[in-house]
């Protein structure tokens, strides 16, 4: 008889695995990216799939580093997730070299120097994301208006190809502009209070649908929202982190908005621009780089949204969710360290309980 | 489960594992022709083996004690089966290592013929020690898989004065349902059985759980138990590991059990449905535990359900009457979750064992484990509230000290944590490998200290010889001195006198 080399029980398992739920959280992404193929057209393809292949190019380069099979741990689509949230950060007509550059980096340096997936203490595409936003400021920041790829002026194909390859040519560029953050931001640095800046008409506005100025597949917020419904419904993730990060941002928004809203923007204008909702659901919920106890997400959570209005408030950036998701990420050890689950039989404190005799 | 069951009442630990139990649980009862020979170990419960008290070549009957119990912890062992003992000696241990382990091996005479047996007809008239001794003398162990000896826990029960005790009908380890045929074919016996343990402890109440995946057993554990106010009958959830004593304890009485303490410190004892049926037979009819119901489940069986057999039973034969439908890829002692595998089918079934699995290739295999993305199922899973994934990381680094702080000996390797694990890393193999460092890591210091001890009492001991031997030889010198000091003062005094007389002369 051949019996596997396994000792100790259990000698039945769950059929779910890692590719499963990278998986499921691709099939939630989907909705909000395709979208977002619709709205910015054929540049947003080309950067999805430039952006993506570079991930895996990187994670394979260091696998064959270091003389291990690339297949199987490509196969956990641990990478193509960190190449496709990376990429729906970007803004949509962003050149090739932006997501080449940002997929390497985020395999490589975001995740495989610590050793491969579960080692890292960062989150690998936002590590991509503001090393990109760093030294590309001017690229990372050019927003472009929503152009439906049915819309008659519409980049075709070619167009498309040729934006992402070689940049937005001339007759393109009346659309671009600044994001509502952005605009903000500007606005405030001039001198100009929010209340007199939104009245003028070139304001960017709000949009539920996602008719606006953002990265490829933040904008639409509902669908993005929608996804992570489904993640908390399967069950991948729970609604701590995704409650605390949108009440971190919510909260100190409505109390400063409520005093000074010469000054501070409106808790709808915090969620519905921005990358937020994403962030909410889909990067700050990383199992690798968050607690593991429900009280330590909490606080994480928190952190990530208080961080996000800090950062969007008064910070040199108008947008913040990547470096407020990075700095809770340097936190989850201690976290982890303070937040401990009860242990049956004992107090909080490690020390057994005192027996309540049962009468 | 409806859905507010799922929210309000589904425990916020543990796993709902495919159970499998039916269609064997619903396939009638059957009875093993006697095998020819049973291979009796002398260790079946825990605590010292038992002694041998016959000789190859002496004629035995069924329910003849062949073997004393070895110590204050310990069970005696019965011949489950009349005819001659042909060998005293190892055979294979129901033990992945495949160790040997003494055995009494009986060739069958095929009459099968009990000892003169004699039951108790009215035993609640006896004194409870009498019941515990009853139940000492036919060598029952807790039938659950603990095999823990069932009157030594009596007693405990007894002097701690326990209130409650906790019947375990859970059952919640997947393809096994030895404990839910007897449920349903004999609860009348469990019931008496739960009686007479209430008595011979004391207790005032008896808490029955059944797991709600068993509605036949529930419904006729529920009719034998009319008219016994104080034996209440309660489904539990399915879930596992319902049938774990702190879990079962918590759910049934809202209580939890202290970590540094027993359940009887709480004022319950848990006892398994099997063990209740064993101390009725024990008991009313003066039968030692020879026999038991054994499920036989599993992918390569053909024929799977419930076994009624001897206790020395060859796996092999029992497989053999079960049928096959392919070569079992493995075997395990036990549950899915917590079982033993058995190196091979030559190894007997003992008094513990609810049920041999035989898994097909396609049930047996084991995923490839990856890394650990911290995804916190095993935390979530966990009925102890531990956090495996850490005390994992931290034996991975041989930092055996640091998954201690993160609680390793709470661990009650219900093996939750492997079976959700996504990366299927087989975490209880870890905590059991740490367990077992440190434990012999305990022995080796307990040891050291001990030579540690010895050799400085033996340097005190010595210093202590020479200082009292240099003491002695002062003292020794001090008198010769003393001794010639006298003398010569006496010649000195003698000489004066001669001298003086000398003198007068």
């Amino acid at each position: 008889m051949n019996q596997p080399h396994v000792v100790a029980a259990p000698y039945t398992y769950v059929s779910k695995s890692v590719g499963n739920v990278m998986s499921w959280v691709m099939i939630a992404l989907a909705p909000a990216t395709l979208y977002g193929f619709w709205l910015y057209g054929w540049p947003a393809i080309f950067l999805w799939t430039i952006t993506i292949l570079s991930t895996l190019a990187g994670e394979a380069f260091c696998l064959r580093l270091m003389d291990k099979p690339a297949k199987p741990v490509l196969k956990d689509c641990s990478a193509a997730l960190t190449g496709w949230l990376l990429a729906v950060s970007l803004p949509p007509w962003a050149p090739w070299w932006v997501g080449v550059i940002g997929g390497l980096f985020g395999a490589i340096f975001g995740k495989q120097v610590f050793g491969g997936l579960g080692q890292n203490p960062f989150n690998p595409a936002m590590v991509a994301r503001v090393v990109l936003l760093i030294s590309f400021p001017v690229q990372m920041t050019s927003w472009v208006s929503p152009l439906p790829i049915t819309a008659a002026d519409a980049p075709s194909l070619h167009q498309g190809l040729m934006i992402t390859l070689t940049g937005i040519p001339k007759s393109f560029d009346a659309i671009a502009s600044a994001s509502l953050l952005g605009f903000a931001k500007t606005e405030m640095s001039r001198g100009v209070d929010l209340l007199h800046a939104f009245s003028e008409a070139t304001a960017p506005v709000l949009s539920f649908e996602g008719f606006r100025q953002g990265s490829l597949g933040e904008t639409a917020s509902l669908l993005v929202a929608g996804g992570g419904l489904l993640l908390l419904w399967l069950r991948i993730i729970s609604w701590h982190i995704p409650v605390s990060v949108l009440a971190g941002v919510v909260i100190p928004a409505l109390i400063a908005n409520g005093a000074d809203p010469e000054h501070y923007l409106p808790a709808t204008t915090h969620l519905l621009s921005g990358g937020i909702i994403l962030g909410a659901f889909f990067i700050a919920t990383d199992y690798v780089t968050s607690p593991n106890t429900h009280f330590g997400q909490i606080l994480f959570g928190l952190g990530v949204g208080i961080l996000t209005w800090i950062i969007r408030t008064w910070g040199g950036y108008p947008e913040g969710v990547a470096f407020a998701v990075m700095l809770m990420n340097i936190m989850t050890p201690i976290i982890d360290r303070v937040c401990k689950p009860r242990i049956y039989g004992r107090t909080r404190a490690g020390k057994p309980i005192v027996a309540d005799k049962v009468n | 489960m409806g859905f507010m069951d799922k929210i309000f009442k589904q425990p916020r630990w543990g796993v709902h594992p495919d159970d499998h139990k039916r269609p064997a649980a619903d396939t009638p009862l059957r009875t093993l022709p006697l095998p020819a020979r049973v291979y009796i170990p002398l260790v079946q419960h825990v605590g010292a083996a038992a002694r041998p008290i016959v000789l190859v070549g002496d004629k035995v009957k069924k329910g003849q004690m062949i073997a004393e119990p070895g110590g204050n912890i310990s069970a005696p062992i019965h011949a489950s089966t009349s005819g001659t003992v042909i060998a005293i000696g190892e055979i294979t241990a129901p033990h992945p290592s495949g160790l040997t382990l003494p055995a009494i091996t009986i060739e069958s005479d095929g009459k099968d013929e009990w000892i003169e047996t004699k039951g108790v007809d009215d035993p609640f008239s006896l004194k409870p020690e009498e019941i515990t001794k009853i139940t000492a003398a036919a060598g029952v162990v807790g039938l659950g898989g603990a095999t823990f000896p069932s009157a030594v826990k009596f007693s405990l029960g007894k002097r701690l004065e326990v209130s409650t005790l906790i019947v375990n009908g859970g059952e919640c380890e997947p393809y096994l349902s030895s404990d839910d045929a007897i449920m349903r074919g004999h609860a009348d016996q469990v019931i008496d059985g739960v009686r007479l343990i209430m008595h011979a402890i004391g207790a005032r109440q008896a808490l029955v759980g059944i797991e709600d995946n068993k509605p036949e057993a529930i419904a006729a554990m529920r009719k034998a138990a009319e008219g016994f106010d104080n034996i209440h009958i309660r489904p539990v959830p399915a879930w596992y590991p319902m049938g774990s004593d702190k879990q079962l304890i918590q759910v049934l009485t809202g209580k939890e059990v202290p970590a540094d303490a027993r359940a009887a410190e709480l004022g319950v004892l848990v006892h398994n449905v099997s063990t209740c049926a064993a101390v009725h037979k024990a008991v009313r009819l003066g039968q030692p535990l020879v026999e038991r119901i054994v499920t036989v489940n599993g992918g390569a069986v053909a024929k799977p359900g419930n076994i009624f057999l001897p206790i020395g039973t060859l796996v092999e034969e029992l497989l053999a009457f079960c049928g096959a439908k392919e070569t079992p890829a493995r075997l395990i002692l036990g549950g899915p979750m917590m079982g033993t595998p058995l190196p091979h089918a030559k190894t007997p079934v003992v008094k513990g064992a609810s049920g041999i699995l035989a898994f097909s290739a396609a049930e047996a295999e084991v995923p490839d484990a990856g890394p650990c993305i911290r995804c916190g199922s095993c935390s979530k899973a966990c009925p102890m509230g531990l956090l495996p994934l850490e005390m994992a990381a931290h034996i991975r680094a041989d930092d055996l000290e640091g998954s201690e702080a993160y609680g390793l000996q709470d661990c009650i390797a219900c093996g939750c944590c492997s079976y959700i694990c996504p990366s299927h890393i087989p975490l209880v193999q870890y905590f059991n490998h740490a367990k077992g460092e440190l434990y012999s890591k305990e022995r080796a210091k307990l040891r050291t200290d001990a030579t540690k001890r010895l050799a400085e009492a033996r340097t005190t001991r010595l210093e202590r010889e020479a200082i009292e031997k240099a003491e002695a030889a002062a003292r020794r010198k001090a008198e010769r001195d003393a001794a010639k000091k006298k003398a010569a003062e006496e010649a000195a005094a003698a000489a004066k006198e001669s001298t003086t007389e000398g003198a007068a002369s």
